[in-house]
């Protein structure tokens, strides 16, 4: 009975998610299959062609770039944040927070402003003689990477500190006056404790960098386009059966990859957990 | 296992502007289990966290055994500690969590298996190795942040406030088990508590602080029987404080009482008050010794708890006073407003300063 009436609580959501995704993404399937007859042609000239396996694999790649870089630039500060005094970690994640008060294309457009031919940091270094000309910084891979982990990097922070906080600190003591040093501390006690908000963090931007847009096609040059990217040109040249299977299959690559990056994020907390034994 | 001694010389710690432990001096011998007793505030945690090397000292010198332990970190303290909320660790197994400080000392294998099986047998949970801490109860966690912090035969072991999260039964219950772990171990014990009765029960003597400072150390039954000082008598149990005053020739004087005894020693009464427990207090015949000080009063309250009964009562001289009395065979109960004659042992008397 009680079950019964709780349920009608999902009932918004679950209208919404029927009109707005699934139905859509049953639509999407359609499309990519019916052209207008059943076929797999779509899929298939997507797998043959080396232009578009190598635009999939990129979208992986940087998207997995991006995941590890802000993992690892984001534990260490959700960590620092984490062990202040509790007034300080309230103005340290205000700080955090601020960017996201900005819209990605503005915060790449941002970019253009600093890494430009006549941006902030090409004026700056020919000011001070350290180079002849501008440097070539925009319309690279390198520029993508640091742009999308410069804006996915609030989320890995803000996602690691909150399982940070569940952490009793006293268990830091604990192991020290048990006989750890204080990396073994660390290792044995915080980051196991960490482990799975960590790893949460990191497949939520992985699964954001999959679908990244806006930051490859401002920031970056041809060798630099995303699955995204592909998408929108596809969808330019009406070639909608074809937009609509790469998008299946960027679906597709994204469930895999997130269940292949928890499976391996188990094995390797199993790992963790048999340091020293 | 080597047993060792700790020792206090004049230290001071300061956080800022406060002091939270002033000039502090103290000896356990090895073995010994020694309680800090005071309120929270008196510095009896800060002298735990010191010997555990979780806050450094301003001044003076720490000494574990032999070894000045200042500077060392706490790893290197071998140590043995009890957390008030037992601190076990959630991602561990309790044989993990047993063996957490074995695996740190290089143990590995057979021997790791037998010394970790034997603590866990110690605390009765043998059959528990491979549950998570999240799965056992209060008092069985108790048990593994126990065996976790002998495990390793530390020659010190440290408790703070280790009982403080049981209910009543319970932690009746592990005081004896306590108390038999340290005569089965033999190593020293701090044990810090703000639980007279935990106190009285467990040590070989306490130490009642105040204000970063020792008011008093002794035997339980000394700190009971013999308070130094009117904080400590009143702290440890119930009393009743009596002023007194330098009466006739060498005696004093007790005006609540209206009446005069033999001074007890030589330091005189000037700032001084006299301690008396409830239950020395006693109804009188006429054929009690005549070393017992005798008064009228009359019973205003009862309370009746089972096998004593509490009487608040008023001296004839305006002086409000508790007593108590067993309910031994064919006692009759007092009722309010009863005038009786009452009196005490004056061996049963104690001077207190008035601190």
């Amino acid at each position: 009975m009680k079950r019964l009436s709780l349920i009608w609580l999902l009932l918004p959501a679950a209208l919404l998610l029927a009109a707005f995704i699934v139905m859509p993404t049953f639509d999407l399937i359609r499309a990519s299959i019916f052209d207008p007859e059943f076929t797999l042609k779509h899929f298939q000239r997507l797998v043959e062609r080396g232009v578009y396996v190598d635009v999939m694999w990129r979208t992986v790649r940087v998207s997995l770039i991006v995941a590890v870089i802000c993992t690892i630039v984001g534990y260490p500060v959700a960590m620092f944040i984490n062990l202040q005094p509790k007034k300080r970690q309230v103005a340290l994640l205000f700080l955090i927070l601020i960017p996201m008060w900005m819209s990605v294309l503005i915060r790449t457009f941002a970019w253009i402003v600093v890494l430009g031919r006549e941006g902030l940091i090409n004026d700056l270094m020919i000011g001070l003689g350290l180079a002849d000309g501008p440097v070539q910084m925009l319309y690279t891979s390198g520029t993508v990477i640091t742009a999308m982990v410069q804006i996915m990097l609030p989320i890995q922070i803000i996602t690691c500190y909150s399982a940070m906080t569940e952490i009793d600190l006293d268990l830091m003591r604990a192991a020290r006056v048990l006989g750890a040093r204080r990396w073994q501390a660390l290792t044995r006690v915080y980051l196991p404790l960490s482990y799975d908000g960590t790893l949460t963090g990191l497949v939520i931007v992985f699964m954001m960098s999959m679908g990244f847009f806006i930051t490859p096609a401002l920031l970056g040059g041809r060798q630099d386009m995303m699955i995204a990217n592909l998408i929108e040109f596809q969808v330019q040249h009406l070639n909608w059966s074809f937009a609509a299977a790469i998008g299946i299959v960027l679906l597709v690559l994204t469930v895999a990859m997130i269940l292949l990056l928890r499976w391996t994020g188990r094995f390797a907390f199993r790992r963790l957990l048999n340091v020293g034994r | 296992m080597a047993v060792a001694g700790i020792t206090f010389e004049n230290v001071t710690k300061r956080y800022g502007a406060v002091v939270a432990l002033d000039q502090f001096n103290l000896t356990v011998a090895p073995g010994e289990f020694m309680t800090f007793l005071g309120p929270s505030g008196s510095g009896k945690t800060t002298a735990l966290n010191i010997l555990a090397g979780f806050a450094g000292i301003t001044e003076g010198n720490v000494r574990i055994g032999d070894r000045s332990v200042v500077n060392l970190p706490p790893e290197k303290r071998n140590v043995g500690m009890v957390f008030q909320s037992y601190s076990l660790f959630p991602h561990l197994t309790v044989f993990e969590n047993v063996a957490f400080p074995l695996r740190l000392r290089g143990e590995r294998g057979a021997t790791l298996e037998t010394k970790v099986r034997g603590a866990l047998e110690m605390v009765h949970l043998a059959e528990f190795g491979k549950r998570m801490p999240n799965e056992l109860s209060g008092g069985q966690r108790q048990r593994v942040a126990f065996a976790r912090a002998v495990v390793f035969e530390p020659p010190v072991l440290l408790m703070d406030e280790p009982l403080g999260a049981l209910d009543l039964k319970l932690r009746e219950q592990m005081q004896l088990e306590i108390k038999r772990y340290h005569q089965q171990l033999g190593c020293t014990i701090i044990f810090v508590t703000h639980d007279q009765g935990e106190a009285l029960t467990l040590s070989d003597r306490v130490a009642v602080m105040r204000d970063g400072k020792i008011a008093q150390v002794d035997t339980a039954q000394d700190i009971y029987d013999r308070p130094s000082t009117r904080y400590v008598a009143e702290f440890i149990g119930r009393t009743n404080l009596f002023e007194i005053e330098q009466g006739q020739g060498n005696g004093w004087s007790i005006a609540a009482l209206g009446t005069q005894m033999a001074a007890l020693d030589d330091h005189g009464a000037a700032g001084r008050t006299l301690s008396v427990r409830p239950e020395k207090i006693r109804q009188i015949g006429q054929g009690d010794a005549d070393t017992t000080i005798s008064f009228d009063a009359r019973v205003t309250d009862v309370v009746f708890q089972g096998d004593h009964v509490q009487y608040q009562a008023v001296t004839s001289g305006g002086a409000p006073l508790t007593f108590q009395e067993h309910r031994g065979h064919g006692a009759r109960l007092q009722q309010a407003g009863d005038a009786l004659r009452l009196g005490f042992d004056v061996a049963d008397a104690v001077p207190v300063q008035n601190q």
